[in-house]
């Protein structure tokens, strides 16, 4: 069962993080401050996430209905979690994508993604995904590449990207920036939380060979 | 009894002398002699309370003779000040404590901070205030309010994650129309823990050695963002107000133990860092956030 603060549609799972602090947390403020309330958040969404988990998941966390967010709380919600599942000793197979206000939270988000060398993709609601955190200009040229085709046969990495670009993809791979499938395609993050929608199998079907509903 | 007497105006360019003073008595009783008082601002009053406190650890509650005009009295009420005094200074026949009145002109009254969850409600309740104050008055653009709550939750959260003790948070907004020419909006937050060396100490001790001291502490803490804790993410609060703060041209210094450390604005005659000085258990920030112009303010 899934209240307002989460919906899952198959492997992706989208975590409302305002509500989640109402609901899950009881809490009555609306601001996202304080390291132990940042750490209550996290782990809320993490116990969420291994909650009967998929094989592969794509979790949108939404901090559009959050006021105000510090850096305390961002390094706790957003570097905690990218850390946790970036290993490979992680919890299970999941990407992260974020949703944020600009203005309100953009910094905050920045500021603690570079600290950690981190990256992460985020949206800012105007439908475009932007990546944010400490990233090289090369890595930045391949995944706005990737973002715009959704996905990059082996074939054509090169032709795209330079020849660079095969080591460039799964430079983005190894940082959870985009999916890799194993015959070697790489498909952009936002791409694949809309695939996962119809899929429940252990892997999504690269490109091409889905079917919509 | 000792009296300490208050000078008209207390704020952040001259409490140096209060804890002077209170360095330089012994354990008896304590006035503080605040009559002739006429003009303070959050790190006056906080210092005030501070002060206080630091002689009731010595023994005996000191006594606070209260501003003789009623509207220094009446100012005070409204920030918050004699309420928070009544808990440290012995009851005197002036000081009442009435619950104050709607604190319209107040950006955030004395409130003291112990858990997170005072932290919650300082950033709650000084968000319905703030954002008229800095739109109208500081000419900040309409996101202000929320960076200007993200500094007040960092420093809050430096009382509790760092001081191990209990402290207060105030912010006011004043013309200072011969000073700099502007208005500005200040914040004060003061804490008797442990101080940053006594805080960083045990972590970084090593690392300076025979340098190791009050000085080098706030500048581990405030220039490489060192913190007690080991973990990469900590230590971004002081980075991040420092990177805010000097964005609007604001002046930032924190005092703990024998010294201060600052970073100065053009407009502030603050010196970078100050050491020697007396002695002040725990630590306090000051926060200077002038009001946006397109000349530059002039120095004061």
């Amino acid at each position: 069962m899934t209240g307002p603060a989460q919906g899952r549609r198959d492997g992706h799972l989208g975590i409302d993080v305002g509500a989640m602090m109402r609901e899950a947390l009881a809490s009555k403020h609306a601001n996202l401050v304080t390291r132990p309330t940042g750490r209550a958040v996290r782990e809320a969404i993490e116990r969420r996430m291994v909650r009967d988990p998929p094989p592969l998941s794509v979790a949108l966390i939404d901090l559009t209905r959050i006021r105000v967010l510090d850096f305390s709380c961002a390094d706790e919600v957003v570097a905690g979690l990218l850390l946790r599942y970036l290993p490979p000793e992680r919890p299970h197979d999941a990407f992260f994508l974020f949703r944020a206000v600009e203005e309100v939270h953009g910094h905050a988000v920045s500021e603690v993604l570079a600290r950690h060398r981190l990256a992460a993709v985020c949206t800012f609601g105007k439908g475009d995904f932007r990546l944010l955190g400490a990233v090289s200009r090369e890595e930045r040229e391949a995944w706005s590449v990737l973002e715009r085709h959704g996905s990059i046969a082996p074939d054509r990495s090169e032709s795209l990207l330079g020849a660079r670009g095969p080591a460039l993809l799964g430079r983005l791979s190894e940082r959870r920036l985009a999916f890799r499938y194993p015959a070697g395609v790489s498909m952009a993050l936002s791409a694949l939380s809309h695939t996962l929608r119809y899929h429940t199998s252990t892997h999504p079907s690269p490109p091409g060979e889905h079917h919509g509903p | 009894m000792r009296v300490i007497e208050i000078p008209s105006s207390l704020d952040y360019r001259n409490i140096e002398t209060l804890y002077g003073a209170v360095e330089a008595g012994g354990t008896g009783p304590v006035l503080f002699d605040a009559r002739r008082l006429t003009w303070t601002d959050p790190n006056g009053m906080l210092a005030l309370l501070a002060a206080g406190r630091v002689s009731a650890q010595r023994g005996t509650p000191p006594r606070l003779s209260p501003p003789r005009r009623r509207e220094v009295r009446g100012y005070l009420e409204r920030m918050g000040f004699t309420r928070a005094a009544a808990e440290i200074f012995s009851p005197s026949r002036r000081q009442t404590l009435r619950r104050p009145p709607p604190a319209s002109d107040v950006l955030l009254e004395i409130t003291p901070i112990t858990t997170n969850s005072d932290v919650h409600e300082v950033v709650d309740r000084v968000q319905s205030r703030a954002g008229a104050i800095l739109s109208n008055t500081l000419r900040y653009p309409p996101a202000a309010v929320v960076q200007f709550s993200v500094i007040l939750s960092e420093v809050c959260q430096n009382i509790i994650e760092h001081a191990e003790g209990t402290g207060w948070v105030a912010a006011q907004s004043y013309n200072w129309t011969r000073r700099l020419g502007r208005h500005v909006a200040v914040i004060a937050v003061c804490d008797l823990g442990r101080g940053f060396r006594a805080s960083l100490e045990d972590e970084h001790y090593d690392r300076f050695g025979d340098r190791w001291g009050d000085a080098t502490a706030l500048e581990a803490a405030f220039l490489l963002g060192l913190t007690r804790f080991p973990d990469t993410g900590r230590g971004q609060g002081i980075q991040q107000i420092r990177k805010q703060v000097a964005r609007w041209n604001g002046l930032l210094s924190i005092r703990s133990g024998t010294a201060r450390i600052a970073d100065t604005p053009t407009w502030s005659r603050n010196p970078p860092l100050d050491e020697g000085l007396e002695h002040f258990p725990g630590a306090q920030i000051n926060i200077i956030l002038p009001e946006r112009t397109g000349d530059r303010p002039r120095a004061g």
